[in-house]
């Protein structure tokens, strides 16, 4: 029966699962005993008291005390017990170890942008030491979204407007799930990413070798930008059609808009898409981009700009 | 004739009404035609037309489910669209939930035998009845614009601020269930009422069946949560249409706070849906276990006792949405408070079985199915219940799973077994016994195929409202899906027998499962005003112990039986007397 109840649950790969999962699997215990109990009362009811003839006489048994306290009183106790046990667990979930390392993780419609403290930057992995806590300080930039991480049995949503925070100590390298749990829109379910868990040694290697962010040519900088808003999560760059129009071919182009009218894609008209995409939609596009009006420069937007230029 | 003492020492003249197994003069052949449906205030007229409302919107709603399970049968695309699926799981819930689960038992069901069960002649208020059905359908009519618009893809839950945001037709389906919510008021308010007034001669608290509690509990819920609800849509409403900033943080509002006031309806929305459903379980398993309920005033009560309560749970559905830490634990704690009363009432109806005369026919197999299923409920909602677990499993398959088997498993197999059990009094038609066995194993079995497996994906992670899923779920996704076109299966063949019993059908007798319960003991179907005299009662609903003769009182007509007109006249004017004294 154990191996039932652990077949259920995803391998454990941080301490803040363990009281989760045993209260897992000491509910299922109880329940299944008590379940048992009942279907084996049915049947034997059913089979012991079946009608013999249309004049069956019953007694009258109207209740009975002591059976009844009974069972009220038992599974409360075994409630609270559910309830204490639980509780302490969530205690543990939300109480920071002091030394966690802190990661910034930002939700958008549709992905994760990943902020390390010495600048650096990813889309949809977040890289983290083994054997350390890490914090994970969650914000979004449009609507609300969930942070689920199985392997840590850690969950919390994301909401716009306030900060919220899960942590978690990866104890081996490896990699683990991570599912935006919060439906939000068309992208829901590709709203995925990765824990990559290195040893320390490996962790402050490739922290070093991407810190300070974006860099290089401003067509080189557009292009690790497109990656990091998660542009490219909607946007193909060899002409597939996503939820959105593929950025190949696009510069100088003239697109149909959903009102008829055309226009000939310029600086200005991609300046536009990016701060408020509503304004002018691409005709068979539908309105689902989240308007990135104060999240991105306007340096920002011109590299971007100067790379998709090259993508002919 | 005999004399009875009913109540505080007042003596009634009585005598037995048998009811005729071939009544001639029925609700049916009264007030014939289609406008006269439509114009009627015959309470069992009105249930009807829920009834079959209802089961249209179940038939959509079902349809929608199996679209739903077909696309998952491959983690990627299999026939439709992401923005298609988002729609069809939208619609799926919310018309399930608002068109189905909410108004099915005491819209159809209760409509029709409630009042019976009180030996009245109607609800309290007749023509705010009718008025309910048709706000019920006005409710309809927007949703159905909405469809015809830009559907709804926001989950039935409307979060914000995405449902500020979507391009879907959010404002069509708020303001359709704002005005639904007035049909769910007038109801439950005129429930209350009945229960309160209406009741025959005899008709104690202490002698209420079991049935008549539930739907006072519920009527109780509806009345007062449902408010909130309306309050609800209409902020958001409100919020969409001009940019009021009471849920957008950009305009200073609270996304969090939306979700307070969503629960605070659609938490007690849950005891609305199911709590009508404990009482045909009560009513069902006593008629056919020929036995006394055991702890009538234990399931009597703990259905009150989840009707307080459960208002006071709703942040049970927010343990991961960042509302305070106090607040967590203190709905975590009142949660577990709240799974008390619905296990002593699963203990009770057990309880009830011991020693008693068990015919295992179709509504009694559901009652079966129902304690097994919905025990499952219960114990997953503890598991959902406890904090640090419920981090893991919330808006998971576990949690779709977990409300599947107490709504699906609960109300719906309640609602299949209280049709079952009171189709004969409705339509006064039996229907093919074997044909039914055979559907409900199909229901059984294929519901368990459907939902079981969903515990297991929804535990190992598989997130809900997903339209592609990796690759390690497939197997589970399958199951489920083939589960699904099983319970598909089993519900056309219901549909079937009971289509070929209304037109083919036996004719049923009056009381064909030797029930002691009053609107057994009217005709089957029963006359316009139910009961062609004023039933007085003098044993509870359950006592199987007394003879079935003294169930079939009613005021003493004193007349030769020549004049039935003057007859009438003295049974109301009774009638009359006793409303005024039996509230006191």
């Amino acid at each position: 029966m154990d191996r039932l109840f652990e077949f259920m649950l995803p391998e454990a790969k941080s301490p803040t699962a363990d009281s989760t999962d045993a209260l897992f699997h000491f509910i299922n215990e109880v329940s299944l005993v008590l379940l048992i109990g009942i279907t084996i009362a049915l049947i034997y009811f059913a089979i012991k008291y079946r009608r013999r003839s249309e004049d069956d006489e019953t007694p009258v048994i109207t209740h009975n005390n002591t059976l009844e306290i009974t069972w009220s009183v038992v599974p409360l106790l075994i409630c609270f017990v559910i309830f204490g046990w639980g509780y302490t667990g969530w205690l543990n979930l939300k109480s920071v170890p002091d030394n966690a390392y802190e990661i910034q993780v930002n939700g958008f419609k549709w992905g994760w942008n990943v902020k390390y403290d010495n600048g650096a930057q990813t889309l949809n992995e977040i890289h983290v030491p083994e054997g350390r806590p890490v914090k994970i300080v969650l914000q979004s930039s449009d609507v609300l979204h969930s942070f689920f991480v199985p392997d840590y049995r850690v969950k919390h949503d994301v909401v716009p407007g306030r900060y919220t925070y899960v942590w978690f100590e990866a104890e081996e390298a490896g990699e683990s799930i991570v599912f935006c749990t919060e439906y939000c829109g068309t992208g829901h379910s590709d709203m995925l990413a990765k824990v990559i868990v290195h040893t320390e040694e490996d962790f402050q290697t490739w922290l070093e070798k991407n810190g300070g962010g974006v860099s290089g040519t401003p067509v080189e900088q557009g292009e690790q930008l497109v990656q990091l808003q998660g542009c490219t999560t909607c946007h193909s760059d060899d002409g597939s059609r996503l939820i959105g129009p593929s950025f190949k071919g696009l510069w100088g182009s003239e697109e149909t808009l959903t009102d008829g009218s055309t226009v000939t894609v310029d600086e200005n008209y991609l300046r536009e898409s990016i701060l408020n995409p509503g304004a002018k939609i691409v005709e068979s596009y539908d309105n689902v981009m989240t308007p990135y009006e104060g999240r991105i420069s306007d340096d920002e937007i011109t590299n971007i700009i100067e790379y998709l230029k090259t993508l002919k | 004739m005999a004399t009875a003492e009913v109540s505080n020492k007042k003596t009634l003249k009585v005598q037995r009404f048998k009811p005729s197994d071939n009544p001639s003069n029925t609700y049916l052949t009264d007030e014939k035609g289609v406008w006269a449906w439509m114009t009627t205030v015959d309470h069992k007229k009105i249930g009807i037309m829920y009834l079959v409302a209802v089961a249209i919107f179940f038939a959509v709603g079902g349809a929608l489910a199996l679209l739903l399970r077909t696309e998952l049968m491959t983690p990627a695309k299999t026939f439709i669209e992401a923005d298609t699926y988002n729609q069809l799981f939208t619609l799926h819930g919310a018309i399930m939930v608002f068109f189905v689960l909410v108004p099915s038992i005491p819209a159809a069901l209760g409509n029709f035998i409630m009042p019976m069960q009180l030996g009245a002649k109607d609800v309290a208020f007749p023509k705010l009845n009718l008025a309910s059905f048709y706000i019920y359908v006005a409710g309809a009519i927007f949703t159905f614009i909405a469809l015809a618009q830009h559907g709804l893809d926001t989950g039935w839950t409307f979060y914000t601020p995405y449902s500020t945001e979507s391009s879907s037709s959010v404002i069509w389906v708020t303001m359709g269930v704002f005005i639904l919510g007035f049909s769910s008021i007038l109801t439950g308010t005129n429930f209350i009422t009945t229960i309160h007034k209406m009741r025959a001669p005899g008709i104690t608290w202490g002698k209420l069946p079991l049935n008549v509690w539930a739907l006072y509990a519920t009527s109780i819920i509806q009345v007062l949560a449902t408010p909130v609800l309306a309050i609800t849509v209409l902020l958001l409403t409100m919020e969409r249409w001009l940019g009021f900033g009471i849920f957008d943080p950009a305009l200073g509002g609270d996304p969090v706070l939306f979700q307070h006031f969503f629960w605070f309806y659609s938490h007690p929305a849950v005891y609305i849906m199911i709590v009508p459903g404990f009482g045909i379980i009560s009513e069902v398993i006593s008629t056919f276990s020929k036995k006394t309920v055991f702890g009538y005033w234990a399931i009597a009560l703990s259905s009150l006792a989840i009707a307080f309560i459960g208002f006071l749970v709703w942040g049970h559905h927010m343990f991961t949405s960042g509302q305070s830490a106090v607040a967590t634990t203190v709905f975590s704690f009142l949660t577990f408070l709240v799974g008390i009363p619905t296990g002593i009432k699963i203990f009770n109806w057990i309880a009830t079985l011991y020693k008693g005369s068990i015919k295992m026919d179709t509504p009694m197999i559901y009652v079966f199915i129902f304690l097994f299923l919905f025990s499952i409920g219960g114990f997953t909602g503890i598991m959902l219940g406890a904090l640090s677990v419920d981090i893991h499993l919330h808006d998971t398959y576990y949690v779709v799973a977990h409300f599947h088997y107490v709504m699906m498993g609960g109300t719906l197999i309640a609602l299949l077994a209280g049709l079952h059990f009171w189709w004969p009094k409705m339509t006064g038609k039996l229907y093919n016994e074997k044909l039914a066995k055979i559907a409900s194993v199909f229901i059984f079995v294929g519901f368990n195929v459907t939902f079981l497996p969903q515990f297991v994906m929804g535990a190992q992670g598989m997130p809900r409202r997903y339209y592609n899923y990796v690759d390690q779920f497939t197997a589970f996704h399958q199951t489920s899906t083939i589960g699904s076109y099983l319970l598909g299966v089993g519900f056309l063949i219901i549909l079937y027998y009971l289509m070929h019993s209304l037109f083919k059908g036996a004719k049923s007798p009056a009381n064909p499962w030797g029930s002691r319960g009053l609107e057994w003991q009217a005709t089957s179907p029963p006359d316009f005003h139910n009961f062609d005299h004023t039933p007085v009662v003098i044993h509870g609903p359950y006592d199987y112990h007394q003879p079935m003769e003294e169930f079939q009182l009613g005021l003493a007509v004193d007349t030769n039986g020549h004049d039935s007109e003057t007859a009438k006249e003295v049974v109301d004017k009774e009638r009359e007397q006793w409303k005024n004294y039996s509230l006191g």
